[in-house]
């Protein structure tokens, strides 16, 4: 059954996800830091999910009535239908963030030393059978 | 959605006339010291003397450029505020230019973290002119900049689209001079641009013609400049690949010859075209084992033997080690002159740059640490890849 993208069953479903993979838990080894995941929808209205990921696992996962519940470290935002592309592997992450159909916030120098990282969770992601809004 | 970009290419043995026309008031050159002793920096100001341009020499871009040498640079920029940024020289002078040029106008940006995603809102104090003196990184039609953090012997290849320099001068009677050693050396890293560009996990429809073009030209002329530097039409040929397989890699991004070729220079100080030319051989086989590549496609287009796959890898895996032979290219890293022991002692650290290397992840097969370890110990041989 395909589960809908951005809810508490998703976030669920991706966070055993991430942490059933080997190859993040090398490549994420050393990250610490908290991120969002933000869908737009077509209405205007956005899904956020909140992830704590640390030393390669996901310790959290869960959706927030409103971004300005937390504040995590960084953030990706962008509408579902770039979600979907990526999730779906029919865009490149990195491709989706340098057209900012992803706009990703946060201290660039970190991520950009974990790349390796942000793929394998982008990869944890393509293996939840996901349904996606209008 | 892609985007495909190129600067403004002015090319030809006359290219530098071009600047007589140029529009502005003050110039800053980011070069290096050869190019003042060679006479090189005064020619392109008695252009812009013409235009009625002033301008300021920051002539200390040392190989490999530091952090803090382009911070120095964006420094004296800041004081004498030019409407024009012209880099001047090899791929380290260019790739200064280019981040001096971004701090000039975000002084509060991190040099260590210039990066795609961000956007920096550049050209409103300056717009940068590129003038290559050597045939090879083409980083004067990219937005790449690679720069080197001392401290952790890393190269930090990065870059920002905004970064894609307004105007390229590509004039080969700059390069008429080159040492035999700089052209074979350059020219190699023109080809593995050209290769990767085509062959990778973004390539894409607009830059694929020029990639193929970059690759026929390289094989046609670089062993003629090389073995007679004083060529002109050689010469004009590959300034033109080196700058035509920039404008594909830069919208097409590069791969794993890149990774390793940055971690073997960062680490063992061997020249970017020398380490990136010696794996490329390595990496086409390494890649087609993976299978679904198009190195068929470029030996196709040499018209090389190729009628499947297969064969077209091998023909252009020997297309490439036979160019290497004509221009005395090092195929092994043993003939580089590093020693097993020093090798052995390096490999740790060659794999963990070469893997933390963003242009990696737009090789078409991934290599995790294992294979990376086996690719260097199999190019220390000059081994065949078998896995
Ligand atoms: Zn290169």
């Amino acid at each position: 059954m395909a589960i809908p993208f951005l809810t508490d069953e998703w976030a669920a479903a991706f966070q055993s996800a991430v942490n059933g993979s080997a190859a993040y838990k090398v490549a994420a080894e050393t990250w610490e830091g908290d991120f969002y995941f933000i869908g737009e929808l077509a209405n205007g209205s956005q899904r956020v999910l909140y992830l704590d990921l640390w030393h390669g696992e996901c310790r959290n996962a869960y959706i927030v009535a409103s971004a300005s519940d937390k504040s995590p470290e960084f953030e990706v935002s962008g509408k579902i239908g770039s979600w979907k592309k990526v999730i779906e592997k029919k865009t490149d992450p990195i491709q989706a963030l340098m057209t900012r159909q992803l706009k990703l916030k946060g201290n660039m120098a970190k991520v950009l030393k974990s790349v390796k990282a942000a793929q394998e969770l982008v990869n944890a992601a393509t293996l939840v059978s996901t349904e996606f809004p209008e | 959605m892609w985007i495909f970009s190129s600067p403004k290419v002015v090319f030809g043995d006359d290219a530098l006339e071009h600047l007589e026309h140029l529009q502005g008031k003050r110039a800053f050159f980011v070069t290096d010291a050869n190019m003042l002793a060679f006479g090189f920096v005064e020619r392109v100001q008695q252009r812009l003397a013409v235009a009625g341009l002033d301008s300021a020499v920051f002539a200390e871009v040392e190989p490999n450029p530091s952090l803090q040498t382009v911070q120095r640079a964006a420094a004296l920029m800041a004081d004498y505020q030019p409407d024009w940024i012209i880099g001047l020289g090899g791929g380290s002078a260019m790739d200064a230019a280019k981040a001096a040029w971004l701090l000039y106008e975000c002084p509060d940006a991190d040099p260590a973290a210039i990066n795609p995603m961000e956007d920096y809102g550049l050209r409103q104090k300056a717009r940068l002119i590129a003038i290559p003196t050597t045939s090879g990184t083409g980083s004067e039609a990219t937005w790449a900049t690679v720069l080197t953090d001392t401290e952790a012997q890393m190269k930090l290849s990065m870059g920002s689209p905004e970064l894609l320099p307004d105007l390229a001068i590509v004039d080969s009677t700059l390069v008429m001079g080159l040492p035999a050693r700089i052209t074979a050396d350059t020219g190699m890293d023109v080809l593995t641009h050209a290769v990767e560009a085509y062959t990778n996990t973004l390539a894409n429809d607009f830059s694929d013609g020029l990639a193929l073009k970059a690759v026929q030209l390289t094989m046609r002329y670089l062993p003629v400049a090389y073995a007679d530097g004083s060529d002109a039409e050689a010469r004009g040929h590959m300034h033109n690949a080196a700058a035509i397989a920039g404008i594909a890699f830069s919208n097409a991004m590069l791969g794993l010859s890149h990774a390793m070729g940055h971690s073997l220079g960062a680490v063992l100080h061997v020249p970017h075209g020398r380490a990136v030319g010696l794996f490329l051989p390595y990496v086409v086989e390494f890649t087609a084992n993976g299978g679904g590549t198009r190195y068929a496609d470029i030996a196709h287009f040499l018209r090389l033997p190729a009628e499947d796959e297969a064969a077209g890898v091998a023909a252009l895996a020997a297309a490439i080690r036979s160019l290497s032979a004509q221009i005395n290219f090092a195929t092994r890293l043993e003939d580089l002159g590093i020693s097993r022991d020093a090798f052995e002692q390096a490999l740790p650290k060659l794999v963990t740059n070469a893997a933390a290397d963003n242009q990696l992840f737009f090789n078409l097969r991934f290599a995790d640490n294992d294979e990376l370890e086996k690719l260097f110990r199999y190019a220390y041989e000059g081994r065949s890849i078998d896995f």
